[in-house]
Protein backbone atom coordinates (compact mmCIF):
# COMPACT_ATOMS: atom_id res chain seq x y z
CA UNK A 1 0.00 0.00 0.00
CA UNK A 2 1.34 3.41 -0.89
CA UNK A 3 0.07 6.35 1.09
CA UNK A 4 0.87 9.32 3.28
CA UNK A 5 1.23 8.02 6.82
CA UNK A 6 1.60 11.33 8.64
CA UNK A 7 1.51 15.08 8.11
CA UNK A 8 2.68 17.25 10.98
CA UNK A 9 3.99 20.74 11.47
CA UNK A 10 7.20 20.95 13.48
CA UNK A 11 8.08 24.58 14.04
CA UNK A 12 7.83 26.21 10.64
CA UNK A 13 8.29 22.96 8.70
CA UNK A 14 5.52 20.66 7.51
CA UNK A 15 6.75 17.07 7.50
CA UNK A 16 5.00 14.67 5.12
CA UNK A 17 5.82 11.01 5.77
CA UNK A 18 5.02 8.30 3.26
CA UNK A 19 4.88 4.56 2.89
CA UNK A 20 5.27 2.42 -0.24
CA UNK A 21 5.73 3.08 -3.94
CA UNK A 22 6.21 6.75 -4.81
CA UNK A 23 4.24 6.66 -8.04
CA UNK A 24 1.82 9.10 -9.65
CA UNK A 25 -0.87 8.52 -7.01
CA UNK A 26 1.40 9.06 -4.04
CA UNK A 27 3.11 12.00 -5.76
CA UNK A 28 -0.28 13.66 -6.19
CA UNK A 29 -1.19 12.94 -2.57
CA UNK A 30 2.01 14.64 -1.43
CA UNK A 31 1.36 17.59 -3.74
CA UNK A 32 -2.21 17.97 -2.48
CA UNK A 33 -1.14 17.76 1.16
CA UNK A 34 1.54 20.40 0.58
CA UNK A 35 -0.87 22.67 -1.30
CA UNK A 36 -3.27 22.64 1.66
CA UNK A 37 -0.49 23.96 3.88
CA UNK A 38 0.76 26.45 1.27
CA UNK A 39 -2.72 27.99 1.36
CA UNK A 40 -2.30 28.67 5.07
CA UNK A 41 1.15 30.19 4.71
CA UNK A 42 3.62 27.31 5.12
CA UNK A 43 6.71 27.63 2.94
CA UNK A 44 8.99 24.86 4.19
CA UNK A 45 8.29 21.21 3.51
CA UNK A 46 10.17 18.05 4.39
CA UNK A 47 9.23 14.74 2.82
CA UNK A 48 10.26 11.76 4.92
CA UNK A 49 10.67 8.76 2.60
CA UNK A 50 11.97 6.33 5.23
CA UNK A 51 9.20 3.83 4.40
CA UNK A 52 9.19 4.39 0.64
CA UNK A 53 12.03 2.50 -0.98
CA UNK A 54 10.89 2.60 -4.58
CA UNK A 55 9.93 5.43 -6.90
CA UNK A 56 9.08 6.04 -10.52
CA UNK A 57 9.80 9.07 -12.67
CA UNK A 58 6.15 10.07 -12.80
CA UNK A 59 5.96 10.38 -9.02
CA UNK A 60 9.25 12.28 -9.03
CA UNK A 61 7.95 14.58 -11.80
CA UNK A 62 5.06 15.60 -9.58
CA UNK A 63 7.62 16.61 -6.96
CA UNK A 64 9.21 18.85 -9.63
CA UNK A 65 5.81 20.52 -9.99
CA UNK A 66 5.82 21.06 -6.22
CA UNK A 67 9.33 22.56 -6.39
CA UNK A 68 8.03 24.97 -9.03
CA UNK A 69 5.06 25.95 -6.85
CA UNK A 70 7.36 26.55 -3.89
CA UNK A 71 9.79 28.63 -5.97
CA UNK A 72 6.92 31.02 -6.67
CA UNK A 73 6.50 31.72 -2.95
CA UNK A 74 10.21 31.46 -2.12
CA UNK A 75 9.57 28.27 -0.23
CA UNK A 76 11.70 25.19 0.04
CA UNK A 77 11.39 21.43 -0.20
CA UNK A 78 13.73 18.87 1.33
CA UNK A 79 13.87 15.10 1.69
CA UNK A 80 15.10 12.80 4.42
CA UNK A 81 15.75 9.09 4.95
CA UNK A 82 16.13 8.38 1.23
CA UNK A 83 16.84 4.85 0.02
CA UNK A 84 20.08 4.90 -2.03
CA UNK A 85 18.31 4.23 -5.33
CA UNK A 86 15.79 7.03 -4.71
CA UNK A 87 18.61 9.44 -3.88
CA UNK A 88 20.41 8.38 -7.05
CA UNK A 89 17.25 8.81 -9.12
CA UNK A 90 16.61 12.28 -7.70
CA UNK A 91 20.24 13.18 -8.41
CA UNK A 92 20.04 12.02 -12.04
CA UNK A 93 16.83 14.00 -12.53
CA UNK A 94 18.32 17.08 -10.88
CA UNK A 95 15.93 17.34 -7.92
CA UNK A 96 18.86 17.44 -5.52
CA UNK A 97 20.01 20.70 -7.12
CA UNK A 98 16.86 22.30 -5.75
CA UNK A 99 16.15 20.22 -2.64
CA UNK A 100 18.45 19.35 0.22
CA UNK A 101 18.59 15.77 1.41
CA UNK A 102 19.16 14.72 5.00
CA UNK A 103 19.94 11.38 6.55
CA UNK A 104 17.42 11.85 9.36
CA UNK A 105 14.29 13.86 10.11
CA UNK A 106 15.90 15.34 13.21
CA UNK A 107 18.88 16.61 11.23
CA UNK A 108 16.55 18.09 8.62
CA UNK A 109 14.33 19.88 11.12
CA UNK A 110 17.33 21.31 12.93
CA UNK A 111 18.75 22.65 9.66
CA UNK A 112 15.46 23.94 8.23
CA UNK A 113 14.11 25.64 11.37
CA UNK B 1 27.68 -25.65 -24.12
CA UNK B 2 24.82 -25.42 -21.61
CA UNK B 3 21.94 -23.09 -22.30
CA UNK B 4 21.95 -19.91 -20.23
CA UNK B 5 19.06 -19.61 -17.80
CA UNK B 6 16.22 -17.33 -18.84
CA UNK B 7 13.25 -16.02 -16.88
CA UNK B 8 10.25 -14.84 -18.86
CA UNK B 9 7.31 -12.76 -17.67
CA UNK B 10 4.12 -11.74 -19.41
CA UNK B 11 2.49 -8.75 -17.77
CA UNK B 12 -0.99 -7.41 -18.42
CA UNK B 13 -1.21 -3.65 -18.81
CA UNK B 14 -2.58 -2.91 -15.37
CA UNK B 15 -1.74 -0.26 -12.81
CA UNK B 16 1.52 -0.85 -10.87
CA UNK B 17 2.14 -4.17 -12.66
CA UNK B 18 5.74 -3.01 -13.10
CA UNK B 19 6.28 -4.00 -9.48
CA UNK B 20 5.85 -7.65 -10.47
CA UNK B 21 8.81 -7.19 -12.77
CA UNK B 22 10.92 -5.61 -10.01
CA UNK B 23 10.18 -8.51 -7.66
CA UNK B 24 11.44 -10.93 -10.30
CA UNK B 25 14.47 -8.71 -10.90
CA UNK B 26 15.29 -8.84 -7.18
CA UNK B 27 15.25 -12.64 -7.22
CA UNK B 28 17.41 -12.74 -10.34
CA UNK B 29 19.83 -10.20 -8.85
CA UNK B 30 20.19 -12.29 -5.69
CA UNK B 31 20.76 -15.41 -7.78
CA UNK B 32 23.54 -13.59 -9.64
CA UNK B 33 24.94 -12.20 -6.37
CA UNK B 34 24.75 -8.65 -7.67
CA UNK B 35 25.39 -5.84 -5.22
CA UNK B 36 22.40 -4.12 -3.62
CA UNK B 37 23.32 -0.97 -5.52
CA UNK B 38 23.21 -2.74 -8.88
CA UNK B 39 20.01 -4.56 -7.92
CA UNK B 40 18.37 -1.23 -7.10
CA UNK B 41 19.52 0.26 -10.38
CA UNK B 42 18.13 -2.70 -12.32
CA UNK B 43 14.76 -2.44 -10.56
CA UNK B 44 14.54 1.30 -11.18
CA UNK B 45 15.46 0.93 -14.86
CA UNK B 46 12.94 -1.87 -15.22
CA UNK B 47 10.16 0.22 -13.69
CA UNK B 48 10.84 2.94 -16.25
CA UNK B 49 11.06 0.47 -19.12
CA UNK B 50 7.72 -1.09 -18.13
CA UNK B 51 6.03 2.29 -17.76
CA UNK B 52 7.28 3.30 -21.20
CA UNK B 53 6.01 0.05 -22.65
CA UNK B 54 2.64 0.47 -20.89
CA UNK B 55 2.08 4.14 -21.61
CA UNK B 56 4.02 5.15 -24.66
CA UNK B 57 3.51 2.16 -26.89
CA UNK B 58 -0.27 2.33 -26.74
CA UNK B 59 -0.06 -1.44 -26.63
CA UNK B 60 -3.43 -3.03 -26.26
CA UNK B 61 -2.19 -6.37 -24.98
CA UNK B 62 0.52 -7.60 -22.64
CA UNK B 63 4.18 -6.75 -22.42
CA UNK B 64 6.90 -9.39 -22.22
CA UNK B 65 10.05 -9.28 -20.11
CA UNK B 66 12.95 -11.65 -20.60
CA UNK B 67 15.81 -11.90 -18.11
CA UNK B 68 18.83 -13.54 -19.75
CA UNK B 69 21.25 -14.64 -17.06
CA UNK B 70 24.93 -15.01 -17.87
CA UNK B 71 27.97 -15.39 -15.64
CA UNK B 72 28.99 -11.77 -15.94
CA UNK B 73 25.97 -9.97 -17.33
CA UNK B 74 22.24 -9.69 -16.92
CA UNK B 75 20.40 -8.81 -20.11
CA UNK B 76 16.78 -7.69 -19.82
CA UNK B 77 14.48 -7.37 -22.81
CA UNK B 78 11.20 -5.47 -22.45
CA UNK B 79 8.98 -6.18 -25.44
CA UNK B 80 5.71 -4.58 -26.38
CA UNK B 81 3.45 -4.91 -29.40
CA UNK B 82 2.62 -1.22 -29.62
CA UNK B 83 2.97 1.16 -32.53
CA UNK B 84 6.69 1.77 -31.95
CA UNK B 85 8.58 5.04 -31.67
CA UNK B 86 11.52 6.88 -33.16
CA UNK B 87 14.27 6.84 -30.53
CA UNK B 88 16.16 9.61 -32.38
CA UNK B 89 13.33 11.99 -31.47
CA UNK B 90 13.69 11.47 -27.74
CA UNK B 91 14.60 14.75 -26.04
CA UNK B 92 17.08 14.75 -23.19
CA UNK B 93 15.16 16.24 -20.26
CA UNK B 94 16.61 19.07 -18.23
CA UNK B 95 15.18 20.16 -14.89
CA UNK B 96 16.27 23.78 -15.34
CA UNK B 97 14.32 24.03 -18.59
CA UNK B 98 11.32 22.25 -17.11
CA UNK B 99 11.22 24.58 -14.10
CA UNK B 100 11.57 27.69 -16.21
CA UNK B 101 8.71 26.90 -18.57
CA UNK B 102 5.32 25.33 -18.96
CA UNK B 103 7.06 22.27 -20.42
CA UNK B 104 5.60 19.00 -19.07
CA UNK B 105 7.58 17.82 -16.07
CA UNK B 106 7.53 14.19 -17.21
CA UNK B 107 9.73 12.46 -19.80
CA UNK B 108 12.63 11.11 -17.72
CA UNK B 109 12.29 7.38 -18.37
CA UNK B 110 14.82 6.80 -21.15
CA UNK B 111 17.39 9.07 -19.53
CA UNK B 112 17.11 7.18 -16.25
CA UNK B 113 17.41 3.80 -17.97
CA UNK B 114 20.54 4.94 -19.81
CA UNK B 115 22.10 6.33 -16.64
CA UNK B 116 21.33 3.27 -14.53
CA UNK B 117 22.27 0.46 -16.93
CA UNK B 118 25.57 -0.36 -18.64
CA UNK B 119 24.08 -0.46 -22.13
CA UNK B 120 20.68 0.20 -23.66
CA UNK B 121 19.40 -0.48 -27.15
CA UNK B 122 16.04 -0.09 -28.92
CA UNK B 123 14.55 -1.92 -31.85
CA UNK B 124 11.27 -0.37 -32.84
CA UNK B 125 8.89 -0.44 -35.77
CA UNK B 126 5.15 -0.25 -36.34
CA UNK B 127 4.69 -3.74 -34.85
CA UNK B 128 6.30 -2.98 -31.53
CA UNK B 129 9.39 -2.16 -29.55
CA UNK B 130 12.09 -4.24 -27.90
CA UNK B 131 14.22 -2.44 -25.35
CA UNK B 132 17.37 -4.36 -24.45
CA UNK B 133 19.35 -3.29 -21.41
CA UNK B 134 22.42 -4.86 -19.89
CA UNK B 135 23.95 -4.76 -16.43
CA UNK B 136 27.46 -6.05 -15.95
CA UNK B 137 28.09 -7.93 -12.73
CA UNK B 138 31.51 -6.63 -11.84
CA UNK B 139 32.11 -3.40 -13.69
CA UNK B 140 31.65 -0.21 -11.73
CA UNK B 141 30.72 3.01 -13.50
Amino acid sequence: MNKITNVEKIGSVVVISTEGYLNKDLGEEIQNAAQEHIKTGTKSFLINLERSNIVNSIGASILIELIEELQEIEGDLAFCELAPIIEKTFKIMGLTKYCKTYSSQEEAIESMS
Amino acid sequence: MSKKPTVELKLPILKNMELVATQTAEVVSRHMELSEEKAGEISMALIEACINAFEHSEAKSEIYIHFLIDDETLTIKVIDKGKGFDSSKIKIPNIEKKLASSEPKRGWGIMLIKELMDSVDFESDHTGTTLTMVKKKNTNE
